[in-house]
């Protein structure tokens, strides 16, 4: 601090510096947008020809007929919509069995914030959090698809909703955690019972931030592939019964990008699959815009 | 009357009762799932383990983290984890000295300079984005875009590498890095920031001899949590480091890590080679856990102090 104005005698100097650091914060801050910008203009560029009514309603083509096409120097045949009921399925399981647990356990961390079984907890919340996805997919491995010998989309939501469970705990304990105690305790002053307090004033007080966290969570898990590699493996056909191999929207991205044939058909499957997540994100901040804890 | 403000007393009465037991259930209800995640965790750990105590007990678990062999063939069977450490550590550390130069920017711009304004609001719902798009989206592109231009720059002859899987994971990583620092670099006390800006200190020197002293402990847990988030990426990398199983010799040089090792030959694996890999998938988690709780430590004592 002392060594400021000694270091650098000129006002004039120090202020051009300033001016500089500035103008070299906002540039590289723009710049970060740069690859936003170009991944999605590259993905709407190469992947718009696919998309038509057969791409959502037609299962993934073969190599073969896709080679033909090619030949023929026409668009490849079919769709993905194999893998859109993949993901619908896996993604719906998935949220079933993640939110009822991960909203009830960010309302025990919320309610007894400061017991050591609490601290434990938290803890292991972020553990569960850093830990990567393809070790959650060896455990959905280990835990469902070895058990029932064969790959599912049971193992595959199973391995989604314990991705899910840390974001949606955390944010449920933060939001509840935002509201003002004399919310509760009129609750209760009025001679309501706990579990109406909870259940009928501080949730619906919170919907807002719960139901952010929640299309959050949804989100981070819809585009995940390393996890589902392991456990739902994917399929041909589009199949509702969850304890068969099962695609999704990311597995035949990476099943079309392992094949020369049907390589095409990555743009316009990546092009859906990140307007989906990004139509989730926007609605998610909308949502907690609007329903804002004052 | 008398008679139905006794039967209201009994029905008040009732009804507590009632109520009590439901808050009970209720209450052990929350507990339980609380406790979910306390088996998960142990849960995980010990299916962890016991996946890799024959990988563990036939080569020796010394042996096994310092031998760089990955042999399949059948009866030479010999593996390690080496190289696979190396490809990880060696991609996340220069995922994150390339994401600096954007992420600390990022940071400033939103967490100081434009703090609470809307440019500020539109710059991190941009970086939001960024951390949506799936690994596998970004893996496409550099396959793509950024691999081409390696080869036109004749820094390896087909692109992939330790470099290019290191670019695209680094801008993985700025949202990680950028969103958390920039929150403790807008909690630095306002009344410190005026004492510089009043002895007559630029913003820059503000933010060199005020802030980033001030938030730096906090700012560099969020690089560590960013660290660990880039040594369990899976896809982006698998697609981009070219998946040869040694050590990569120099930044250009192709390898594997350990999360892309896995994803590549988990489905063809059986017995040793499947317990191998579910051996490093322990030491994957354990290092992230590792860096995660340093990170977690010093954020801690960051935000007490």
């Amino acid at each position: 601090m002392i060594s400021i104005s000694s270091k650098s005698a000129s006002p004039g100097f120090r202020k051009v510096k300033d001016r500089i650091f500035f103008g070299a914060v906002c540039f590289f801050s723009c710049l970060t947008a740069v690859p936003l910008i170009v991944i999605l203009w590259e993905l709407v560029k190469k992947g718009y020809k696919q998309i038509n009514l057969s791409f959502f309603t037609d299962v993934a083509p073969s190599t073969l007929d896709a080679m033909m096409a090619k030949g023929a120097d026409k668009i490849i045949p079919g769709g993905i919509a194999n893998g859109i009921t993949g993901t619908l399925i896996m993604v719906v399981l998935a949220a079933l069995i993640a939110i009822p647990t991960g909203v009830m356990g960010g309302i025990y961390l919320a309610e007894k914030p400061k017991t050591k079984y609490s601290h434990i907890i938290r803890f292991l919340t972020d553990l569960l959090q850093g830990t990567p996805s393809i070790v959650i997919g060896l455990i959905a491995y280990a835990w469902v698809v070895k058990p029932l010998s064969s790959y599912s989309a049971l193992a595959g939501s199973v391995a989604l909703a314990i991705m899910m469970l840390p974001l949606i705990i955390r944010s449920t304990e933060e939001t509840l955690k935002m509201l003002p105690g004399s919310l509760k305790e009129a609750g209760l002053a009025l001679g309501s019972s706990y579990t109406n307090v909870v259940l009928r004033v501080l949730v619906p007080s919170a919907f807002g931030g719960l139901f952010t966290g929640i299309l959050l969570a949804i989100s981070r898990v819809m585009g995940e592939t390393a996890p589902l590699m392991l456990t739902a493996l994917g399929a041909t056909v589009i199949n509702w019964d969850v304890t068969k191999p099962t695609s999704a929207v990311s597995l035949l991205i990476w099943q079309f990008y392992n094949d020369p044939n049907l390589v095409d058909m990555i743009w316009s499957s990546s092009l859906f699959l990140l307007l989906l997540i990004l139509v989730l994100n926007i609605i998610a901040k909308n949502v907690a815009r609007k329903w804002r804890i004052q | 009357m008398h008679s139905s403000l006794l039967l209201f007393s009994f029905h008040s009465k009732y009804k507590s009762q009632k109520s009590k037991m439901r808050d009970k259930i209720f209450k052990i209800l929350l507990l339980l799932c609380s406790l979910i995640v306390l088996l998960i965790c142990g849960g995980m750990v010990y299916s962890l383990v016991s996946g890799a105590v024959p990988a563990f007990s036939h080569f020796g678990i010394i042996d096994f983290i310092t031998t760089s062999e990955w042999n399949p063939r059948p009866d030479h069977e010999e593996y390690g984890a080496l190289s696979f450490i190396a490809g990880t550590v060696m991609t996340s550390f220069l995922a994150l000295l390339f994401c600096i130069p954007f992420s600390l920017p990022v940071a400033l711009f939103t967490g100081e300079y434009f703090r609470g304004t809307r440019v500020a609001m539109v710059i991190s719902s941009v970086i939001e984005l960024l951390a949506g798009i799936p690994s596998i989206v970004y893996g496409l592109w550099g396959f793509y875009t950024l691999r081409p231009i390696m080869v036109d720059l004749h820094l390896s002859a087909q692109g992939f590498g330790v470099l290019t899987a290191s670019m695209v994971l680094a801008i993985m990583i700025i949202p990680y890095a950028s969103s958390l620092s920039s929150e403790f670099i807008s909690m630095v006390p306002r009344d410190l920031k005026e004492g510089a800006y009043s002895l007559g200190a630029t913003r820059m020197e503000v933010i060199r001899y005020v802030i980033f002293p001030v938030s730096g402990s906090g700012v560099f847990a969020s690089y560590v949590l960013a660290l660990g988030r880039a040594l369990g990426e899976t896809m982006a990398v698998t697609m981009l480091i070219g998946n040869t199983n040694n050590i990569p010799n120099s930044l250009t040089a192709t390898g594997n890590t350990m999360a892309s090792v896995i994803a590549n030959q988990f489905g063809e694996a059986e017995d040793l080679k499947l317990s191998s890999l579910i051996a490093i998938g322990l030491l994957l988690f354990l290092i992230t856990a590792v860096i995660n709780l340093i990170g977690k430590m010093i954020m801690t004592k960051f935000s007490k102090a």
